[in-house]
């Protein structure tokens, strides 16, 4: 089968081209020498200049970088612990199945439904304790919320990967339960929680619905901003932030892929 | 793993097991799992668990004079969402629901035409190539909503390309933009969704065994016949993944229609978002999406029963991401 097939080369690369496009006009006119309109004007950096000059920006770029620090360390931990938890445990499998329903939720009930839900929640807590109004709090917290799944679920299916053998040898050879954890099966999940920490940062970033719905104005993130940008009117600036974040969430990407792939 | 059973040990009492490897008790494993599992699990349940049955609740409430929420069991709710209001019957609710489904349903066609050519091309590059081109499918898959929506406002601006040439074939007025509109919102909606059916459908392409498909070449089998006999069923488990993380996401789209839709293309997560955000009626945006989560569950259901129906196999929908 491996023969030429132009008619599905040329699907392909359409494919791409409609995938790539928005970014590639993004990245041609976030260089442009023009403030009004997209006609072609002379190349340029200053609208990159600008960027790091504009507070705002400033200020959405590190809510940006807090939020999803500050809420990857809690999933990550939680999601581990939830992780550990039910499936190393002798839990019924009726239990097994309600828990399953459970973290499977953030991964099958859609965004925007999650998003309405946690303000609810958060206009709820409101009335019994001043730290859920709307803000940074609120934001991290519903950042969490719909992290902790897809770490649990890395660290599970590394977790089921591994088997039972080195567990019962620790224990054979008289590993206290803390050693046992610290020393045997924390060391051997390693990975899976890596790759689901980071892949709990990089959801977090790139997150705009739950955020939109749960964001105060002092808790304004990238993606919200440039939300805003494109309501009030689009200016050069915009471009060039959207570019930075485009090529910033490209570069890990690249590096990951080329550790992992073995060719 | 898990459940199916430790060995009990013989006159050590009925909850005295070996887990492994640790003689221990049934009372104390379960104890010490919950100390991990506990937080978690009570934060899921509190906040997400909880809220979303609460959004079914409040649904049966009504929205007050200045927006505040009157709780008071009524079914204004659900009547405004099938058409009934106080200005009589108008289909326009019902419509924009059926509207999400097609939309989400076109959304996934188009994406499974261009994915299985475009995953196909890549699984029969050299595999030095392959990695290329796997990047290049992967980093659209993290590209912002919000930057490739409005790109799209640019790229279909009246002073590009495209907008000329539709101008000089007549199809829009001169110096009129191509958005907003249909092609916009399906621009929009393919080129996000791409991403998220390639991968899923990649993992399965990666692994057909071609030389079925020669077989049935050899056995002059039609391109149809290949296709439905040999390439679906190697493909299938790929295929059903992408479809749900495909529909289920672009059924609940907002985004894309918000920056490159007009009234026309309006969502029921437009709908959803403008009384949450603009209207401040909380109580029918939750009656919205309690029809949103409805549509979602039985597009699933649906889901399930086809693929029961069909040769698929695993024990849950999310079976090919692990």
């Amino acid at each position: 089968m491996k023969q030429k097939r132009p008619l599905v080369a040329l699907i392909a690369v359409f494919g791409m081209v409609l995938m790539y496009a928005p970014s590639v006009a993004v990245a041609v006119f976030s260089v442009n020498d023009a403030i009004y309109g997209l006609a072609w004007r002379g190349f340029t950096l200053k609208w990159y200049k600008f960027l790091f000059q504009n507070e705002y920006i400033i200020n959405a770029a590190i809510n940006t970088l807090i939020l999803a620090t500050v809420s990857t360390i809690a999933s990550t931990i939680l999601g581990t612990a939830l992780a550990i938890g039910l499936y190393r445990a002798p839990w019924s499998p009726g239990l097994h199945r309600l828990f399953d329903l459970v973290i499977n939720l953030p991964v099958v009930v859609p965004d925007i439904i999650m998003a309405v839900a946690l303000a609810l929640a958060f206009n709820a807590l409101r009335m019994v304790c001043s730290i859920f109004d709307i803000g940074m709090v609120t934001l991290i917290v519903s950042h969490v919320t719909f992290q902790i799944s897809f770490v649990t679920l890395v660290v599970k299916s590394r977790l089921e990967s591994l088997g039972h053998d080195t567990d019962e040898a620790a224990r054979d050879l008289y590993a206290s339960t803390f050693f046992h954890f610290r020393r045997v099966t924390l060391p051997l999940i390693r990975p899976g929680i890596i790759a689901g920490g980071m892949l709990a940062f990089t959801l977090s970033l790139d997150d705009f619905i739950i955020s939109f719905f749960n964001h105060g104005p002092e808790s304004v993130t990238l993606p919200i901003y440039v939300y805003a940008a494109v309501k009030r009117g689009i200016t050069p600036e915009i471009h060039a932030l959207s570019t930075v974040m485009l090529v910033l969430t490209a570069i890990p990407i690249i590096i990951a892929e080329r550790l992992t792939r073995k060719f | 793993m898990g459940h199916d059973g430790a060995p009990k040990i013989p006159g050590q009492g009925p909850r005295t097991v070996v887990w492994l490897g640790e003689l221990t008790t049934y009372w104390r494993l379960r104890l010490r799992s919950l100390a991990m599992a506990g937080p978690p699990l009570l934060w899921l349940t509190l906040l997400l668990a909880v809220p979303c049955l609460l959004l079914g609740c409040l649904a049966f409430a009504s929205r007050g004079q200045y927006g505040e929420i009157v709780f008071q069991a009524t079914a204004v709710n659900l009547k405004r969402l099938i058409g009934y209001t106080t200005f009589g019957w108008s289909p326009a609710f019902l419509y924009i629901m059926a509207r999400s489904l097609w939309v989400a349903l076109v959304t996934t066609v188009l994406c499974v035409a261009l994915a299985y050519p475009l995953t196909f091309h890549i699984a029969t590059r050299p595999p030095k190539k392959r990695v290329y081109w796997l990047i290049l499918l992967i980093i659209p898959f993290w590209t912002n909503v919000v930057i490739r929506a409005y790109a799209w406002l640019l790229i279909l601006g009246p002073q590009m390309p495209p907008a000329k040439i539709a101008a000089v074939l007549g199809l829009i007025g001169d110096g009129a933009s191509l958005y907003p509109g249909p092609l916009a919102v399906y621009l929009g909606m393919v080129s996000t969704f791409l991403p998220f059916m390639a991968l899923p459908l990649y993992a399965s392409v990666e692994r057909i065994n071609w030389e079925i498909l020669e077989a049935a070449k050899d056995l002059y089998g039609s391109r149809y016949m290949i296709f439905m006999q040999a390439v679906l069923p190697q493909t299938k488990p790929g295929l059903y993944v992408g479809i749900i993380v495909t529909f289920v996401p672009s059924m609940a789209m907002f985004v894309v229609t918000d920056i490159l839709g007009g009234a026309k293309t309006m969502l029921i997560g437009n709908l959803i978002q403008q009384q949450f955000a603009q209207a401040r009626d909380w109580p029918f945006g939750a009656a919205l999406s309690a029809a949103l989560m409805l549509l979602t569950l039985m597009s699933l259901a649906v889901f399930r029963w086809r693929r029961r129906d069909g040769n698929g196999g695993g024990s849950s929908i999310f079976g090919g991401f692990d």
